[in-house]
């Protein structure tokens, strides 16, 4: 930027539009990073609701999802030896003669297929609702618990 | 009760609560969702806070500010290993302001199956006075 000066009547038009666009540059990418650091780690949602975390220990798997509000007897819960389907539907009352204020809360169906990273027992599947959580323990299948391999000293 | 949606729920994520003033306690904060309505006696406040207990819940009103407030404990149990996460957990909190004047003492609140239910009574007010014009 030093070669000329505002108001000399000698600007270098190539120059500045040069350094313009070298800011211009700059500032996509300050602004780039900032957006990107701002999206939060991937999540690999399949965009279907509702959403679920998936965990394991030796012997289960479990899976966890949010449904405030919903009752028991308006889950549908289905297994096979490898998946799960969560299915069912959240009411929420429609209130008369009110005046609302905010409504984001939302009501509707649902269902939602789970693959198992392995094989499970079906008939041993327990589920449980508390507080809006639901937890699914599938106890696994003897063929994909992880065995311990003992080794022989010699 | 009207009409049962009868639309397919969409999937969202939970909005984190964008603060510059920093919690003491590590952790993610997130808004719960609120239904809102006003009956001619009350006002009624849904909040979906799901895995919070009564005990965990925190409902303060103070100069018109109504606070909900509440802690999650963390679901997994110590010898789980995640295999994959597509919602988290933390702290509820949202910050509501009054129009109406409410009566403290008559406040309800319940909390079954993640679902806050509040219910904030307003203070009766006199029926407005009437201004009689005269007529000479």
């Amino acid at each position: 930027m030093m070669g000329y000066k505002w108001g000399s009547g000698t600007i270098d038009l190539r120059t500045a539009f040069e350094e313009l666009e070298r800011i211009r540059q700059q500032m996509d990418k300050l602004f780039g990073d900032l957006a990107e650091g701002a999206i939060k780690e991937p999540t690999l949602s399949a965009g279907v609701f509702p959403l679920v975390n998936l965990s394991e220990n030796n012997d289960n798997y479990y899976v966890r999802a949010e449904l405030p509000g919903v009752k028991p007897e308006e889950l549908d819960i289905s297994v096979t030896a490898n998946s799960l389907i969560i299915s069912g539907e959240r009411k929420i009352p429609e209130e008369e003669n009110v005046n609302y204020h905010r409504r984001e809360r939302e009501a509707g169906r649902f269902s939602r297929v789970i693959s198992l990273p392995g094989q499970i027992e079906p008939e041993k599947v327990e589920a449980k609702c508390k507080n809006g959580i639901l937890t699914i323990i599938l106890p696994k299948a003897e063929t994909s618990k992880t065995r311990q391999v003992a080794i022989k000293t010699e | 009760m009207g009409e049962v949606s009868r639309k397919t729920l969409k999937p969202r994520d939970k909005t984190q609560l964008n603060t510059k003033i920093e919690q003491t306690k590590p952790g993610k904060v997130f808004i719960p969702d609120v239904d809102i309505y006003e009956t001619e006696k009350e006002i009624r406040l849904i909040a979906d806070m799901p895995g919070v207990t009564a005990d965990k819940v925190n409902i303060n009103l103070k100069d018109n500010i109504l606070t909900l407030d509440g802690e999650v404990e963390t679901l997994e149990g110590r010898d789980e290993t995640p295999i994959f996460k597509e919602f988290e957990t933390g702290r509820y909190y949202r910050q509501f302001s009054l129009s109406h004047v409410i009566d403290q003492s008559k406040i309800e609140a319940e909390l079954k199956d993640g679902v806050l239910k509040l219910t904030l009574p307003k203070i009766e007010t006199k029926t407005p006075r009437k201004i009689e014009v005269k007529a000479e």
